[in-house]
């Protein structure tokens, strides 16, 4: 089966989107998916922690992200915590970077562990990375 | 042998493929799979995900932007 593996590196709202759209549209598409959370993109796996991301462009200090989101609830996008909920019912894997976890003092249960299926480093990624027809790097 | 329905109607992207997914996952071999929808990009890529999911289309009907993908799921 083909395969796509996603680094998070962001933690920017939009920049979450578009991960976690593309891992969505990959899985539609039957393929397999990993994303890989590391530096910032980890901390939006904490606790209440995944809306809390800023535009990566505009943001002016959250005025910016506010009206991409009201423009967003009237396009009806569904939320981070829903396309979440979705990569995982559609059999997406969600490997946390334990070194992140490491540096930044995070623990296991600071974070979403509902959310995340494995905990990992790059050499977990790079095995992935080489079988897989898409890499990317957010 | 049953009919899925999936509503996708006032959806965008990622919903109706995402949807369009999960329904094929929980149908059973021969189950037909029925979205409906309005999102223009859609339209084109769920034919897309039934071939790449290697599923038959058994047709597209279009009337007042509102479209109907059946699905036949193997």
């Amino acid at each position: 089966m083909s395969k796509a593996t996603i680094i998070v590196h962001s933690g920017d709202m939009d920049k979450l989107y578009s991960a976690l759209i593309i891992g969505n549209g990959a899985l539609a598409m039957g393929m397999d998916v990993s994303l890989y959370f590391t530096f910032w993109g980890l901390m939006r796996l904490k606790k209440g922690g995944l809306e809390k991301g800023a535009l990566s462009r505009m943001n002016f200090l959250g005025l910016g992200k506010w009206m991409i989101k009201k423009q967003m609830k009237k396009a009806n996008v569904r939320s981070l915590e829903g396309l979440f909920r979705d990569f995982r019912e559609l059999g997406g894997k969600v490997i946390a970077c334990d070194m992140t976890m490491e540096i930044m003092g995070i623990k296991k249960e600071d974070l979403q562990e509902d959310l995340i299926t494995d905990y990992g480093a790059v050499g977990t990624y790079i095995k992935e990375a080489k079988e897989s027809d898409i890499t990317l790097f957010i | 042998m049953s009919t899925i329905e999936v509503d996708c109607v006032g959806e965008t992207c990622p919903v109706p493929l995402v949807e369009t997914r999960k329904a094929i996952r929980k149908a059973s071999p021969g189950d037909i799979v029925e979205v409906t929808g309005t999102h223009p990009a859609s339209k084109q890529e769920i034919p897309m995900a039934v071939k790449e999911l290697g599923l038959e289309l058994v047709g597209i009907e279009e009337e007042d932007n509102l479209w109907k993908i059946k699905i036949k799921v193997r």
